[in-house]
């Protein structure tokens, strides 16, 4: 019996892929030495994954690979993720990466008799020692069953594999095929020889967009985030969004922004935090455009970076509605200190504006993001997913600090709760609601801050105009209710109200 | 006609030595036409089982005459290999009927 003590009980390493997102997913990357399973239907993304952990295993952390491809042909690969900037062919070249090429012949072999896939096995060990390789891709495992028909071998086989991945202490990630987004793990049954990790990429159609996740099945021995994750491939690769794993623990900060309207300001006790967002709701033509243009005109003023995300309006007419406020957005823009980016909503899913608009902030580095309006998104997902992007937004602001300003537009005149604020108001730090007050039979314009984080405010509905010079805050409504709440309607004046009005 | 074959094996493993034992078995007795074998050991060439894609031990290569034919398995199914490398199949001898097509696989399957 071996001596216990020799026995391998170390909990396993877990080794960064450079995928992004996937750290923050599986809680610090692959097991190392390990082998994990990467399941999913066709199209859901396996082998762009697998050929990103391997690049970016050699190109950014230096481990040597072996791509060993049971499905499509070394240069088909190769000519795939070319596309993604990834230079395969030179990493070759640099004897980094080794091809194992195990693609089906055209023509396919008979089988006359007993075999066994020694001579796989022996070209995948003789490419692991010929670079001293680190990781190993086998991509897709499944397909042995599609070229073997002696299926109880190939089964057999495959777990022999693995043991030499074990033997030789290799990190390896094997994808295999599965029918159903949420059926069997995998088709042939190969979670059972290599259970310790699955990850599980989907590609669902829901709601008429496709949303690709990713979920940690499982990682034995160790910790990692539960649930699927909304993931998207774009020219750069895979980029995992870790929505509700965000982590509430950014600083906070005690500077405050301006508004662009001094009453504003007023009513927020001098403006709003730095990294706070402000949250602005009304109904259509409620003068939510003209806060945010207010806001971005006194970030350029002040010398801060604006970015402007408008989902709604285009370019031409931004500027114009601008300009009759007296705000002059072209010129900010010639300065570089205002960006503006038009965008219709259904032009991509959600995953993908989120990724539009990560990069934005990083490219751009904006001290204030403006986006008009958050509820135009609505549309385009399912609640779930509106949500899951709203939450991923949001922590990505605050990581950024930028101090940001969303609209959204109510449902109703009258006001009444939009989705975006069921899901979006428990984030934000500042809310105001913009809303019709109609009174004797005329539609006046109020103001109220419902919730400002650490500060006070001003918790008075207040009148408000809007002329030419833009936005007036004035007094606030006296003998009128439920303007917030629901049909505002005023209460009579008390008598003694009434008389001292005659002496005014 | 020049037939070239090529078996690839993993060291003597019982599959090899059937492989073997068949291929010599049917060159022997049934074969008509004059044969090139050439057996590789992939254990000591490991660059030919690349060259040649050769995942499954053993894998017999028809490499003369084209198009090349990949047979894989220790050839117990005679009759199939037989047919699958469309060789000239000789007269059995005492002139009996039949065309050698007993197979002798081990667990008495057949095709």
């Amino acid at each position: 019996m071996k001596n216990l003590s020799k026995l391998d009980i170390q909990a396993p390493v877990k080794m960064p892929t450079g995928i992004e997102g996937f750290e923050h997913l599986s809680m610090g990357g692959l097991p190392q030495g390990r082998t994990t399973l990467l399941v999913g239907t066709s199209g859901s993304g396996k082998t762009i994954f697998a050929a990103e952990f391997l690049y970016r295993g050699i190109a950014q952390y230096g481990r040597p690979g072996v791509f060993v491809t049971l499905e499509e042909k070394p240069i088909e690969i190769m000519r795939n993720v070319k596309r993604l900037g990834w230079d395969l062919v030179d990493l070759i070249a640099k004897n980094q990466l080794v091809f194992v090429d195990g693609s089906p012949d055209p023509i396919p072999a008979e089988e006359v008799g007993r075999y066994n896939l020694e001579g796989l096995i022996l070209q995948v060990r003789q490419a692991i020692l010929q670079i001293k390789a680190d990781l190993v891709v086998i991509d897709s495992i499944g397909s042995l069953f599609h070229q073997f028909s002696d299926t109880s071998k190939v089964r057999l086989e495959i777990f022999r594999i693995t043991e030499v991945m074990r033997e030789l202490g290799v990190t390896t990630l094997m994808t295999a095929e599965r029918l159903d987004e949420y059926g069997h793990i995998s088709r042939h049954g190969v979670e059972e020889f290599v259970s310790d990790n699955v990850i599980v990429m989907r590609n669902v159609l829901s709601e008429e967009k496709c949303r690709r996740t990713i979920q940690v099945l499982k990682m034995r021995g160790d910790v990692h985030s539960k649930g699927e994750y909304p993931f998207t491939i774009s020219n750069t690769g895979i980029t995992i969004l870790p929505l509700s794993a965000m982590e509430l623990t950014q600083e906070s900060s005690n500077d405050r922004n301006g508004t662009g309207n001094p009453d504003l300001d007023l009513m927020t006790n001098g403006g709003i935090f730095r990294d706070s967002i402000f949250l602005v709701s009304g109904p259509t033509g409620g003068g939510k455009t003209l806060m945010s243009a207010m806001f971005a005109a006194e970030g350029c003023r002040t010398g801060e970076k604006v970015l402007l995300l408008a989902y709604e309006e285009s370019r031409e007419q931004l500027l114009r509605n601008a300009s009759s406020w007296g705000i002059n957005f072209s010129k900010w823009e010639q300065e570089g200190l205002l960006r503006i980016v038009c965008q219709y909503p259904e032009a991509m899913g959600l995953e993908d504006h989120l990724l539009v608009i990560r990069r934005e902030i990083q490219a751009f580095k904006p001290r204030r993001l403006i986006m008009d309006s958050i509820s135009a998104m609505e549309r385009v997902a399912s609640v779930r997913n509106f949500r899951e992007f709203v939450i991923g937004l949001t922590s990505f602001m605050k990581q950024e600090r930028v101090c940001s300003l969303f609209t959204s537009t109510t449902p109703q005149l009258s006001g009444g709760e939009s989705v975006t604020e069921t899901h979006i108001s428990t984030i934000t730090d500042v809310i105001a609601l913009l809303r019709y007050v109609e009174i004797n039979g005329i539609l006046r314009r109020g103001i109220a801050v419902i919730k400002m984080r650490g500060s006070q405010h001003d918790k008075r509905i207040r009148e408000f105009t809007i002329d030419g010079d833009g936005m007036h805050v004035g007094e606030p409504f006296q003998n009128v209710q439920n303007i917030i709440l629901g049909v505002a309607s005023v209460t009579p004046m008390r008598d003694s109200d009434r008389f001292e009005k005659m002496f005014e | 006609m020049t037939i070239r074959l090529t078996l690839y094996i993993a060291g003597n493993t019982p599959y090899a030595d059937q492989a073997i034992a068949n291929l010599r078995h049917l060159c022997e007795t049934d074969v008509r036409e004059e044969v090139h074998l050439e057996i590789v050991d992939v254990l000591e060439h490991p660059d030919r089982a690349r060259d040649q894609k050769v995942l499954a031990i053993p894998t017999l290569i028809r490499e003369l005459p084209k198009p090349m034919r990949r047979l894989i398995g220790d050839l117990s199914r005679t009759s199939k290999v037989l047919f699958e490398l469309d060789l000239q199949i000789a007269d059995p001898p005492g002139g009996q009927g039949g065309t050698g097509d007993s197979d002798n696989l081990p667990d008495g399957s057949d095709l």
